[in-house]
């Protein structure tokens, strides 16, 4: 009986484990195709190991296109990223805050409007805020791109900190009110502390989707130097810039090493909260 | 007139913006304003702009309904693009919510491997929407790439196959899309946590194996988590866009080309002027069919949907 529960087991590993193999091998084709001499990576495209290793890949890629390196272009998106994302933490929880904790008259009303967000995203968006962001003369500046994140306009992130808030007890507010505390006070002495790990969620998945936000670099973007590497990826990957595979692969590998470190960080964080956003939706 | 008593606080700009009603508004503020300027106003601007003929260079012309008349009468790439992307939207998002849903079934299992694997199952969800991936996925399935040549060891005739003509390219978006279950994997896997123990003993004891478990219990609880995927994956799945214009761009004749892109190429065409009235019209269509599409799955949630 041992034995064959054993025996089970194992096939059970075997079987998820092939799985995620199978998963992962696309990645891991192209990390390794990377290190191969480019000229090697599509006669040897059955092989997942190169056999002869180089870093010429990466050092003919970094070098970019049209007078610009790619380090130019990471600093950019780690611009774009970084402050929308501190935008987007700010705005959502006070807006959080308000639709949880405190009765007003349009609550309700707002609630739905933040949800409705959730049914409005930037393909849909896309043309009309472009008219809009040209009468704005917004367009060829990273505005499109940075301020909108400032005004919690991803009901998505609202609702995961108010589910968060939703968590901590009301007593906590009730009692520094009763000491004098103000409502902004409770909002900066008490909430904001406790929320922290809803914070570090919503900061990756923020992180993670500016990141690889390539539709409003498309649509506003225009000068070569202010490109993020989502675009100027995708433009690199043209024939006409004068790359290859192989350098082409090294630059998409680099550019989904931050992504792929922030998940194996915080994989924890991340899972719990797809699962918390879930359950109640 | 009433009289104030003596005893009632001055209403200082202090005290008043202390009021829980005042407080509200103002923590509210950032969706407020977010909300008019970048939702509400480019809304009203491109339904106004869907009526006119505007070219951005030129000031709009108003042309009344023109566009909308043109659209579902003489635009025959409108009824192609709605097809591709009802097909890719109603054969992926159903594969990938089943997928998800079976990986979380053989991942709810009590080892010390099921973090990993289900860290595994769920990495490429998290990059997958980047340039990267699109580039990958374009190189993998080129004649030449990996996949005919993993393909070719198996079924030689596969060796050179054309990934990119007309029948099988819509499948190459499917895949990718497939291909990230991971995220809807995570919350049936959560969902299936909540599944209280004693219903599996008690159905035990009325002596339901663990077949019947599965579709009399398990399956119904989860019907809430299947219809919260279905929302999800739908809709994003009406709206998909970087991976197409990316991998295929639409091609071969059109065959992939979802509405997203063709909006796209409608605002800002290769050659030839903008039809920015066009797109907005465009735009606003797609607007109703989102709200059409949830609400039949709102409207349908009351008949399969099990709630207590």
């Amino acid at each position: 009986m041992v034995g064959r529960n054993k025996t089970k087991e194992l096939i059970y590993h075997l079987l998820v484990a092939f799985g995620a193999i199978v998963m992962v091998y696309p990645l891991l084709w192209m990390i390794f195709s990377s290190f191969e001499p480019t000229d090697m990576v599509l006669p040897t495209a059955a092989k997942l190991l190169p056999e002869n290793w180089t870093l010429d890949n990466y050092i003919r890629g970094w070098k970019g296109f049209m007078g610009y390196t790619f380090g130019t272009f990471f600093a950019n998106s780690f611009f774009i990223a970084l402050t929308s994302t501190f935008g987007t933490l700010l705005s959502s929880s006070f807006v959080a805050f308000a639709l949880q904790r405190l009765k007003f008259k349009l609550r309700g009303v707002l609630f739905v409007l933040v949800l409705s967000t959730m049914m409005l995203p930037a393909q849909i968006l896309m043309i009309p805020q472009f008219m809009w962001y040209r009468h704005l003369n917004w367009v060829g500046t990273y505005f499109p791109m940075i301020l909108p994140y400032f005004f919690a306009i991803q009901g998505f992130f609202v609702y995961l900190i108010m589910n968060f808030i939703g968590g901590i007890p009301k007593s906590l507010d009730e009692a520094a009110k009763i000491d004098g505390c103000s409502y902004y006070g409770i909002f900066f002495r008490i909430i904001l502390p406790l929320i922290v790990p809803a914070l570090i969620t919503s900061a990756i998945f923020s992180f993670i989707w500016r990141w690889d936000d390539y539709l409003s670099a498309l649509l506003y973007v225009n000068r070569a130097n202010m490109r993020p590497v989502s675009l100027a990826l995708q433009l690199f990957n043209d024939p006409s810039s004068g790359s290859d595979i192989g350098s082409t692969l090294a630059m998409s590998t680099l550019s989904i090493v931050p992504a792929t470190i922030i998940f194996l960080i915080f994989q924890k964080s991340l899972v719990e909260g797809i699962a918390s956003t879930g359950i109640k939706g | 007139m009433t009289a104030i008593p003596a005893t009632k606080k001055k209403t200082t700009l202090g005290s008043w913006i202390n009021q829980e009603n005042v407080a509200g508004y103002m923590f509210s503020m950032p969706f407020i304003v977010g909300f008019l300027m970048f939702m509400v106003i480019p809304m009203g601007l491109s339904l106004f702009y869907s009526f006119c003929k505007y070219d951005i260079q030129n000031p709009p012309v108003w042309i009344g309904l023109e566009n909308y008349i043109k659209i579902f009468t003489k635009d025959p790439t409108f009824i192609k693009t709605l097809k591709v992307t009802c097909y890719y939207a109603l054969i992926g998002t159903p594969l990938k919510v089943v997928f998800a849903l079976i990986v979380a079934l053989i991942l709810n299992h009590e080892t010390k491997a099921v973090p990993l694997y289900r860290a595994t199952y769920y990495l490429p969800s998290i990059i997958g929407g980047s340039v990267a991936v699109a580039i990958l996925w374009r190189r993998m399935f080129e004649s030449t790439g990996t996949i005919n040549a993993l393909l070719g060891k198996i079924f030689p005739f596969l060796q050179s196959y054309n990934w990119f003509s007309e029948g099988p390219a819509i499948w190459v978006l499917i895949i990718l899309t497939v291909w990230q279950f991971g995220s809807s994997m995570l919350i049936f896997l959560s969902a299936l946590k909540q599944i209280p123990r004693e219903l599996y003993e008690a159905s035990h004891v009325d002596g339901a194996n663990t077949n019947q478990q599965f579709w009399r219990v398990t399956l119904p609880l989860l019907t809430p988590t299947i219809f919260f995927n279905l929302v999800q994956q739908t809709i994003n799945s009406f709206l998909a866009f970087t991976q197409c214009k990316l991998i295929t761009n639409g091609d071969p004749r059109k065959s992939t080309l979802f509405y997203t892109v063709y909006q796209y190429q409608k605002a800002f065409p290769a050659v030839g002027k903008s039809q920015m009235g066009y797109a907005s019209a465009l735009a606003w269509i797609m607007l109703v069919i989102i709200s059409v599409v949830t609400a039949l799955l709102f409207w349908s949630k009351s008949k399969w949907v099990y709630d207590d």
